[in-house]
């Protein structure tokens, strides 16, 4: 009988968190509920991260997706008033089919995948891959272009999502 | 000592592809546009959580400044894809995407 570590628990776990809180996401009928769950499913990521020694990710993670993006989806749920009463859902027979093509590509993806179970550790692990101090200087130096970029791409997001929210003029 | 050492890494595999076909099926499955915006958010994180697993696999960081610009990216396409939708709001005061089908007719 194999001993089973404190990591595997943690790991089995936060998968089951993240799956059900994902599950929950699409059935769930209110949209604020919705967003919720899918906050509880990015602690669960964030868990997952520091798990494997990606800590700075892992609050980065925490910082932009449940203190930043959630609370944008938030406002705009509660500006548009969307709630239990507004939700409109489609035909059944969409939705039987939505889940069957949704299960038959899940099945495909883990089946196709499944040989990556023989693949092994190529490196002596380095536990420190994940701290600020070496991913700095990844970021400064091999990927010194693509990070100037990304700001030009965010003062393109901002300014395309101030022209589109502003009230036309005539 | 990193998880990765005792998961193995088809687990973080399997566990990826279970949460993107989750965010496949939600986008099938779902009308509001923002249940569906939050679905390809769910299926971005998929692909993040096995950069990040395969990153620490071959002790690599490059792999996690990648996730750090996939994040950038989302970020970005959050705020561009909601103002939209609040757009579609202010003309037909619904955010159903069966409504937006003038292109079909």
């Amino acid at each position: 009988m194999e001993h089973i570590t404190v990591t595997q628990i943690m790991f089995g776990v936060l998968s089951f968190v993240a799956i059900l809180s994902a599950v929950l996401v699409i059935f769930s009928k209110n949209p604020v509920f919705s967003v919720l769950y899918l906050i509880v499913t990015f602690f669960a990521i964030a868990g997952h991260y520091i798990l494997l020694n990606a800590q700075f990710l892992a609050v980065v993670h925490v910082i932009v997706y449940a203190g930043a993006i959630m609370v944008l989806f938030l406002f705009v749920i509660m500006m548009l008033n969307l709630n239990k009463e507004t939700e409109t859902h489609k035909a059944a027979w969409i939705q039987i089919a939505a889940v069957i093509a949704g299960g038959i590509m899940m099945v495909t993806l883990v089946g196709a995948l499944k040989g990556a179970d023989h693949m092994t550790l190529v490196q002596p692990n380095d536990v420190n891959i994940g701290l600020v101090n070496r991913l700095g200087t990844v970021l400064f130096t091999d990927f010194l272009i693509p990070f100037e970029l990304s700001s030009v791409l965010f003062l393109a997001a901002m300014v395309g999502a101030v022209m589109l929210g502003k009230k036309s003029i005539h | 000592m990193s998880a990765i050492q005792i998961i193995p890494i088809g687990w973080y595999v399997t566990l990826s592809a279970v949460l993107f076909g989750l965010g496949v099926l939600g986008v099938l499955f779902r009308r509001n546009a923002i249940i569906m915006l939050m679905c390809v958010e769910l299926m971005l994180n998929a692909v993040n959580l096995l950069l990040v697993a395969f990153s620490a696999q071959h002790s690599d960081p490059n792999a996690q400044v990648f996730v750090f610009f996939i994040m950038a990216v989302a970020a970005a396409e959050v705020a561009v894809g909601l103002a939209i939708l609040m757009m579609i709001y202010r003309n037909s005061k619904t955010t159903d995407i069966d409504f937006l089908n003038k292109l079909k007719h």
